[in-house]
């Protein structure tokens, strides 16, 4: 098959980018949709023009690497599958598609398609994890988790942190991200501890540098992991809670 | 210089080795671990769970990844499990059988002390993910859940979903952030090391190239940890990541570390056949999948109808046949070499009859459709989505597949390498899987050395240079390295050849699959010896590297990187060449039971091959650690 691509070019952060036409022939419905750019990038090598940059490296979906708009929607046209997922049988002969970076203020473009995600980290650091020094766990039996709560739990903690979210959001809001992380370990047990400190301090690190969350949805269904928006509710409400129960504030409240 | 092979190995018995060792080891005082600063290299599991424990214990650590985010790693990849000793289910497991299993499994080719500390940590490591929040699967009284695993006969894996490596990854991701939050770790993202730099003996810091802007620069530290991972890469086809490569691990050997066992890599059994010329990586599907699904090819090579349609008479369930006793859970070497001679023998299946069946309507009739699904519903849906085919409906079509390298750079006990002062975790190392690594197996290694084992032995070294700042990188030894570094850099720029990168890569893969794969023969290699090097030499000359240094260039990275698997491919090759017995993941053609089983001459070849680097890729030397079983009886593999 043949498609006609429209690259979105960028030299560097600050430079200007700018859509470019690209001819693809001889392609097969068998190709991922990145070894079509693979394919294309050897060739533009070979004409002695610069390869398209663009981040992937597992290729299965799962390191959270990957990541480009396809024709406007995050990951492209197929539900939960990341861009390295997307095979060519998914579109026609002689399409024309549009390629572009994730846009967010929060992620500059580094060069073309590939941005900078590092906002991601931060969330986390700020908060997404149970602090528990190595070696000083009790036996992992100790503590039944009953079989729902792992479930959900896991249904959370399958985010691989690709930001699709972001970039299909109108807002540009970070929530569902945040959310995912938030309840994984707030539902847990082993996360009540640090449960009403994690949720405050995840979210005021996520809205330093994200938009604010107005229900739209267009991040569930832009998310390769089918990660449910129910996670925002959990975490809205632990939020909400978080306000008052948090002992840590008790002295300052006057 | 004369390199010697000290293995330090505790005396005692095996099982008082590591805690005798402990105690024996000298400590840091709390008050002075922060005067140290340790590199650590890589973010996966191992160099996750050692920066963040290092960081823990008081140490200032900078840890670098070329990633955007250190939870991008490969490990996140791993699919079916993690091994632990931790009997749960009362069927007889113990330390000692997964010391014994993991053994026997490695064909007898790895350090007995090695592989019993890992097995007395691995249930550590269970204690440890839990307390994090990893979402292991659990039975309906809210205990862990095990599924069982090749090479086994107990339940010891513990498993999140299809997701375990996942879910273990960010859960030392999650451990390493909160050091980064506190300021204990510094994370430097986007950064990839390029060199070691060793003055008078010692690592004293690295080398690292800016991948956004290009920069090259220096870090000094006391120790240096190397976390970086297999080199499955140079086959070019392989199921690790498009960025996974050996250049950390090779740099450090070009420096003085000595590289063990290169030969010994791992070919898995379940990934998906390749469909055509342009494929980029091969996807694995979890071995786990063998508990459930069997193994099969039709009797008849010619035979053209689909699966269903053939009845049970005329189908081939090789494995069950072979292995009655492991059957559909024989180890993973014997499981490929297995699905190389149905396909070899023309009785392989799919459009380029290059894979076998894996069939789950046993499994489906027997567990109920849900069960199934709630065991493998996102393998199942990763392979529909790639194949196009529902494999609740069609046998899954199978091959084996470059997966893990047991080789790595050659370690002490303490996970030192030949080099003072720079360590090697995880599976840049060489040290626990012998000849064939054990399905999840590689979970538990990465996280004991990066939890478990490194925080303390590198105290022992630390120890020693108490109060010595670290080398200033303004020193010339630094300076050396650097201008080295750029020129190698420059040097790609400069070639403007005709071929691209990853044209050499895929020469260079096929060149090592043919001759350094599944199987091996004498001319075979002899072949490859002469063949990468005259091809090494091409790409020089004549690979095309477009672009700048002083920014973002993916194709000057991947230049580096493939400049690197030519030079361990070469020894690669040479290191089977000199082997001559057939061992785990290591098959020579020449040496083989009458029934086609790897054949070992443990008289001659029960050593560690330990290589030398000595500026001729072809010409290395060989050290050799010989290897002693005191408590697990040599003895032919048989899974029958």
């Amino acid at each position: 098959m043949r498609v006609t691509l429209q690259v979105w070019r960028q030299a560097n952060t600050d430079a200007r980018g700018e859509f470019k036409t690209y001819q693809v022939d001889d392609i097969k419905e068998d190709m991922s949709f990145l070894e079509m750019l693979d394919v294309l990038n050897e060739r533009l090598t070979i004409q002695g023009e610069e390869p398209i940059t663009f981040d992937s490296d597992c290729r299965e979906g799962i390191c959270g690497t990957c990541g480009v708009m396809v024709n406007g929607q995050a990951h492209g046209p197929e539900a939960a599958t990341a861009t390295c997922q997307l095979h060519m049988r998914s579109f026609q002969d002689g399409d024309t598609i549009t390629v572009e970076p994730w846009r967010a203020g929060a992620f500059p473009v580094l060069k073309d398609l590939m941005v900078d995600r590092a906002a991601f980290d931060e969330i986390i650091a700020s908060g997404g994890f149970i602090s528990v020094p190595t070696g000083s766990a009790p036996d992992a039996n100790l503590i039944p988790v009953p079989k729902s709560v792992a479930e959900a739990a896991m249904d959370a903690a399958a985010c691989i942190g690709c930001a699709a979210c972001v970039a299909a959001c109108p807002n540009s809001a970070a929530n569902l991200f945040t959310a995912a992380k938030v309840a994984q370990l707030n539902m847990l047990p082993q996360g009540q501890p640090e449960r009403w400190d994690r949720v405050l301090n995840m979210v005021e690190t996520m809205e330093s540098y994200f938009g604010s969350c107005t229900n739209h949805g267009e991040c569930e269904k832009a998310c390769p992991k089918s990660i449910s928006i129910d996670f925002i509710a959990i975490m809205n409400r632990d939020y909400v809670k978080a306000k008052f129960k948090n002992r840590r504030l008790v002295s300052q409240q006057g | 210089m004369t390199m010697t092979l000290d293995s330090k190995i505790p005396d005692g018995p095996i099982s008082d080795k590591w805690e005798n060792h402990k105690f024996s080891m000298k400590l840091v005082n709390p008050n002075n671990k922060r005067k140290f600063n340790v590199l650590v290299v890589g973010t996966g599991l191992g160099g996750a769970a050692a920066a963040a424990s290092l960081a823990e214990l008081g140490y200032n650590v900078d840890v670098f990844t070329y990633h955007d985010s250190p939870r991008r790693a490969h490990s996140i990849a791993a699919q079916g499990g993690i091994n632990a000793a931790k009997n749960y289910h009362g069927d007889g497991d113990s330390i000692f059988r997964l010391f014994y299993d993991t053994v026997k499994g490695g064909d007898f080719r790895s350090r007995e002390a090695n592989v019993h500390r890992l097995a007395e940590v691995s249930v550590d490591i269970i204690d440890q993910a839990t307390a994090q929040g990893v979402p292991f699967a659990r039975e309906y009284g809210g205990l862990l859940d095990n599924r069982s695993f090749g090479g086994a006969q107990v339940s010891r894996t513990f498993y999140a979903r299809g997701q375990t490596g996942q879910q273990l990854l960010l859960g030392a991701y999650s451990s390493l952030m909160r050091q980064v939050g506190l300021g204990t770790v510094k994370l430097h993202t986007k950064i990839e090391m390029l060199d070691v730099v060793v003055k008078d003996g010692r690592a004293v810091g690295i080398v690292t190239r800016d991948l956004v802007n290009g920069e090259i620069r220096s870090w000094s530290g006391h120790a240096v940890v190397l976390a970086t991972g297999g080199y499955s890469n140079v086959y070019y086809l392989s199921t690790n990541a498009m960025y996974c490569n050996a250049t950390a691990a090779w740099r450090a050997h070009r420096r003085g570390a000595a590289f063990a066992n290169p030969c010994y890599t791992q070919i898995h059994p379940t990934c998906i056949p390749q469909s055509d010329e342009f494929q980029s990586k091969l996807t694995l599907m979890s071995e786990s999948l063998r508990n459930d699904g069997r193994i099969w090819v039709p009797k008849n090579p010619d035979d053209t109808r689909r699966a269903r349609d053939i009845p049970e008479s005329e189908r081939d369930y090789y494995l069950e046949r072979i292995y009655p006793s492991f059957g559909n859970l024989a180890p993973r070497d014997v499981s490929s070499r297995a699905a190389k001679r149905a396909v070899d023998a023309g009785n392989g299946v799919g459009p380029l009859k290059n894979g076998v069946y894996l069939d789950f309507a046993d499994a489906i009739s027997r567990l109920g459709h849900d069960k199934v699904e709630e065991r493998y519903s996102n393998l199942f849906e990763m392979y529909e989505r790639i194949t196009d085919e529902n494999p609740y409906e069609t046998p899954m079509r199978i091959y084996p597949a470059p997966h893990y390298t047991m080789g790595g750079l050659w370690v002490d006990y303490n996970l030192m390498t030949t080099v003072p002062g720079l360590y090697a975790i995880g599976e840049a190392n060489f040290s626990d899987h012998g000849a064939n690594r054990l399905g999840a197996s590689a979970l538990m290694q990465g996280l004991a050395d990066g939890y478990f084992v490194l925080p303390y032995t590198i105290g022992d070294y630390l120890a020693g240079w108490l109060n010595t700042p670290v080398v200033p990188t303004d020193d010339p030894a630094f300076a050396a390295v650097e201008d080295e570094t750029k020129e190698r850099v420059a040097g790609f720029l400069a070639s403007r050849g005709t071929r691209t990168v990853d044209d050499f890569h895929r020469q260079l893969g096929r060149l090592v699959w043919d001759y350094c794969g599944m199987s091996r023969d004498e001319s075979g290699l002899d072949k490859a010896i002469s063949e990468i090097p005259a091809l090494y030499e091409e790409f020089k000359s004549d690979v095309k590297v477009l672009g700048t240094g002083d920014s973002l260039n993916q194709t000057l990275e991947k230049a580096g990187r493939v400049d690197d698997f030519f030079q361990l491919a070469t020894l690669m090759c040479v290191d089977a060449r000199h082997r001559e017995e057939s061992c785990g993941g290591h098959f020579r053609e020449e040496y083989q039971t009458e029934d086609g089983e790897a054949l070992r001459d443990d008289e001659n070849y029960a050593y560690v091959a330990a290589w030398e680097w000595t500026g001729d890729i072809s010409n290395p030397v060989l050290h050799k650690e010989d290897l002693e079983f005191e408590n697990v009886k040599l003895a032919t593999r048989s899974y029958k």
